[in-house]
């Protein structure tokens, strides 16, 4: 059966990927960058407008970071904007479960999910590190635990305030004099685990999707686990043919123990894409890409990254220093995870590369790091997102354009009809359906039921 | 101070309006409380008549039908509502003109995430927000959080020295919060993004800067994620009753609610809130003061109190609440919005229409042209910031005064 593609629209934020050093590059924060970018997305008919959470400002070697584009707004707070100026498009937002608490999360998202007609989603992400715990009142107090074992529960928490209305409770007949129907259930909830004792009366009536649509960013075994008990989505880095088609079969696999069917989670892959009207013009395009986001001081930075020291008195355009990583000494970047697990193989690898070709420093770099997922013409790029998706690599792809305001408008314009001519991509928004309706995740199961699940799966 | 004879009118949205059964007058709109269209319909009328800034109530519990009321299982009243903050940022970009005043509780919540989301407010908007902070003070609400044990308050306890003290704690820990989002809106320069192509840095990290508060709640180290908004300092608004909430406003807000009952009871008010200001050592300019007030305003003689006495009827009690309630003809109101300005030094009111959207449109369509014709209030927007609108300049970020006298030692 031909699968549909799904596809999302990530707004680009804190990494070397945005360029800001082009002309055309705009703002960061002006909501007018947010609503160009949602509206190009919804003119495309995309599934859903992303955005991603940083809640301290990275810092290498004791210094904010100050080479990429750096400030962003509130998630929520931007998401509800932008649903004022769409009407279709799903609003997904990434929200730390770490320094929150599942009443004012829940609150949040039902609230979004009512002001928007049924368009929320929430990347659930769960990353507690000491390093950002110092910019709140729970980064002091909160146990560090398993991760996982938390998130779900906080996850599970929200479910259950958001069942926690009967989905006939508001009856507003002033004729009657009733509000609420008598015996409603109208927002009692109490929960009680390892993690939360929580207990009391939300305050949000249920909203269309009842639950958002929940995805999860996260690669490890953990993430995955998580993603099979407690998600409709998970956000992964495994973009390319091969890594997807490991990944998606590695994640469809677990969702039997739970009692769940492959297609109630959707494997969204970030993907990065530039385009030309011939291959070469692509290539060339893409080149120059690369360039702009790997100045020379992106370059040694990077390099720092991987050797895990000084080396500011390195020359990008130079060679790489002839000396070996220091893994040992605590890591010099904070606010992000470390990126490679052996550093000393990959200097080892990096310098062999870089004499065999004669790179400089910014060429290796340019080289072995931001490649992008897709170049070439649109037809070509509508093929791979096709045959990733037909031959299960991934169910769509969460497009990260390294432009802000306009660097999804040529996509949408010249890619998507493509698909639709494909038939693999919607022609058009159906009216009156909620986000969850048009990924096929059929109605919201309810709290106790994912919770039945995950408690048979423990005792199995 | 200049004498204006001019006076700031703002509008305090709540649920179908602020008398308990007025999600049962014939022209109210009960089944759309929880959609969009309802929260911009009011927020485009409210802008229709050129009101400064309108206001959204919040709180982490469900509605009682007292001020210390436990929940209940009453049906025949609104229950339920949604976010404010979340609110005000969805009506931002049908309204251009009007300022967005949302509630946003500081117990139990993150200063940080309170400062990115109004900060974001203030630039989805362009320039309009501003924030009432609330306290939480109940216990009901402290268990939806499951992370601190609240006394139980009622009536009758308010002033035991036990839970005197706990309300005295909580409005401690509302100023810190205040302080922690003021500091993070600051902790960015305006000019900290520099796009510096050569450099390859676009950001200048010496234009931003760790806030380092550590109080007795919490310690947030900053910057802030999101650069200073707009009006590089929101509006802050905050509702005081008494003594210990008149010094949390003048330590931490711009514009003060209280809620006299009369023109002589404003007057003595004001006074306590200048002493206040003179208490908590506050630098100028001076809090601006509104009265509260429901208001249910029809134009024939009788009517507005007729309609009152209808929703008391069905609702099976006096309406009473935290503030004085006037029924009348647009004419009355404004006589007396003029005497109490001017008995009492009063900057300006906040109207809460007992009844929306019918009191909001009586505001709009006849009290504003009852006080134009007055000479009274503004004939439209000259202004595009709500701190421009309330004659507040574009504050100086703390830190870059800093600076200078850093680089100037």
């Amino acid at each position: 059966m031909t699968k549909q593609v799904i596809l999302g629209a990530h707004f680009p934020g804190v990494n070397n990927h945005t360029v800001w050093s082009d002309p055309a590059a705009g703002s960061q924060i002006a909501f007018s960058s947010f609503a160009h970018l949602a509206r190009t997305a919804e003119a495309g008919l995309f599934d859903f407008f992303f955005l991603a959470e940083g809640l301290r400002l990275r810092e290498q070697r004791g210094k904010i970071h100050d080479l990429d584009v750096v400030g962003r707004p509130n998630t929520m707070t931007v998401l509800a904007a932008v649903a004022a100026v769409t009407g279709h498009l799903g609003l997904a937002g990434t929200i730390q479960a770490t320094y929150n608490e599942p009443y004012e999360i829940a609150r949040q998202f039902a609230t979004l999910d009512h002001l928007s007609g049924g368009r929320a989603a929430w990347n659930v992400v769960t990353s507690p590190d000491a390093f950002t715990g110092e910019n709140f009142r729970r980064g002091g107090y909160l146990e560090r635990g398993d991760r996982y074992v938390r998130a779900a529960e906080f996850v599970q928490a929200t479910r259950e305030l958001w069942d926690s209305w009967d989905s006939d409770a508001i009856v507003a007949d002033p004729a009657r004099g009733e509000f609420l129907r008598p015996g409603a259930r109208r927002g009692r909830f109490e929960y009680s685990t390892e993690n939360f004792g929580i207990s009391g009366n939300f305050t949000v009536p249920r909203s269309p999707q009842v639950h958002p649509v929940i995805l999860q960013a996260g690669d490890s075994d953990g993430g995955r686990e998580f993603a099979a008990h407690s998600a409709d989505g998970i956000f992964t880095r495994h973009s390319t043919y091969d890594a997807g088609r490991a990944f998606y079969a590695d994640v469809k696999s677990r969702l039997a123990r739970y009692g769940r069917s492959p297609g109630s989670l959707k494997v969204l892959p970030g993907a990065s894409f530039v385009l030309g009207d011939t291959p070469a013009e692509a290539e060339e395009h893409a080149r120059h890409i690369r360039r702009q986001q790997v100045s020379p001081q992106t370059a040694i930075l990077m390099l720092e990254q991987v050797w895990n020291t000084d080396l500011s008195s390195f020359d990008a355009e130079g060679p790489l220093p002839p000396f070996d990583p220091d893994p040992e000494s605590p890591s010099i970047i904070q606010g992000r995870a470390r990126m490679y697990d052996d550093p000393v193989a990959v200097a080892r690898k990096w310098r062999a590369l870089a004499e065999e070709r004669h790179l400089s420093i910014r060429d290796l770099i340019i080289e072995v790091t931001g490649r992008q997922t897709f170049t070439g013409t649109p037809a070509s790029v509508a093929a791979e997102i096709n045959r990733s998706v037909q031959d299960d690599a991934c169910d769509g792809f969460i497009l990260v354009p390294h432009l802000i305001p306009a660097g999804l408008d040529e996509f949408a314009a010249k890619v998507v009809p493509l698909l639709q001519e494909r038939g693999v991509f919607r022609s058009s928004y159906e009216s009156g359906t909620t986000l969850r309706d048009r990924l096929g995740l059929g109605p919201a199961r309810p709290a106790a039921s994912w919770a039945a699940a995950r408690r048979e799966h423990a005792d199995a | 101070m200049p004498e204006t004879s001019e006076l700031h009118l703002a509008v305090a949205l709540d649920g179908a309006g602020w008398h308990p059964a007025a999600w049962r007058a014939p022209d109210a709109r009960p089944g759309e409380l929880f959609s969009a269209g309802y929260w911009t319909d009011l927020a485009r009328e409210a802008e229709a008549g050129a009101l400064d800034f309108l206001t959204i109530e919040d709180s982490l519990g469900l509605q009682t039908a007292g001020r210390f009321a436990s929940p209940d299982d009453r049906t025949d009243q609104v229950r339920g509502r949604l976010d404010a903050v979340l609110t005000a940022a969805r009506i931002a970009p049908h309204t251009t003109r009007i300022g967005l005043v949302p509630t946003a509780v500081t117990t139990h919540t993150e200063p940080f995430h309170l400062s990115t989301s109004i900060a974001t407010l203030d630039y989805v908007s362009e320039g309009r927000a501003g924030w009432r902070p609330r306290v939480a003070a109940s216990p009901d609400e402290a268990r939806h959080f499951g992370r601190r044990e609240f006394p139980p308050l009622t009536q009758e306890n308010v002033t035991d020295p036990a839970v005197a003290a706990h309300l005295s704690d909580l409005f401690d820990e509302a100023a810190d919060a205040v302080e922690v989002v003021r500091r993070l809106w600051d902790s960015w320069e305006d000019d900290a993004v520099i796009r510096d192509v050569p450099a390859g840095r676009f950001v200048d990290r010496g234009k931003l800067h760790y806030i380092d508060f550590d109080g007795r709640w919490f310690a947030v180290r900053g910057p802030s994620i999101t650069p200073r908004p707009p009006q590089g300092q929101p509006v802050v608004a905050s509702l005081a009753h008494a003594d210990v909430a008149y010094r949390l406003a003048a330590r931490a807000s711009d514009v003060v609610f209280v809620t006299p009952a009369s023109a002589e009871h404003a007057a003595q008010i004001v006074a306590e809130v200048r002493a206040a200001e003179t208490y908590s050592e506050r630098p100028p300019p001076s809090l601006q003061v509104y009265a509260d007030l429901v208001v249910f305003i029809d134009e024939a003689p009788g009517a507005a109190a007729a309609r009152k006495q209808r929703l008391d009827d069905l609702d099976g009690a006096d309406f009473a609440t935290d503030c004085a309630v006037v029924a009348g003809p647009p004419g009355d109101l404004a006589d007396l919005l003029l005497d109490w300005k001017q008995a009492a030094g009063l900057d300006g009111f906040r109207l809460r229409p007992g009844a929306l959207p019918h009191d909001l449109q009586q505001i709009t369509g006849a009290l504003v042209p009852e006080l134009r014709r007055r000479g009274a209030f503004r004939s439209g927007y000259a202004e595009s910031t709500l701190r421009e609108r309330l004659g507040l300049s574009r504050p100086a970020n703390r830190y870059e005064a800093s600076r200078y006298q850093i680089g100037a030692a």
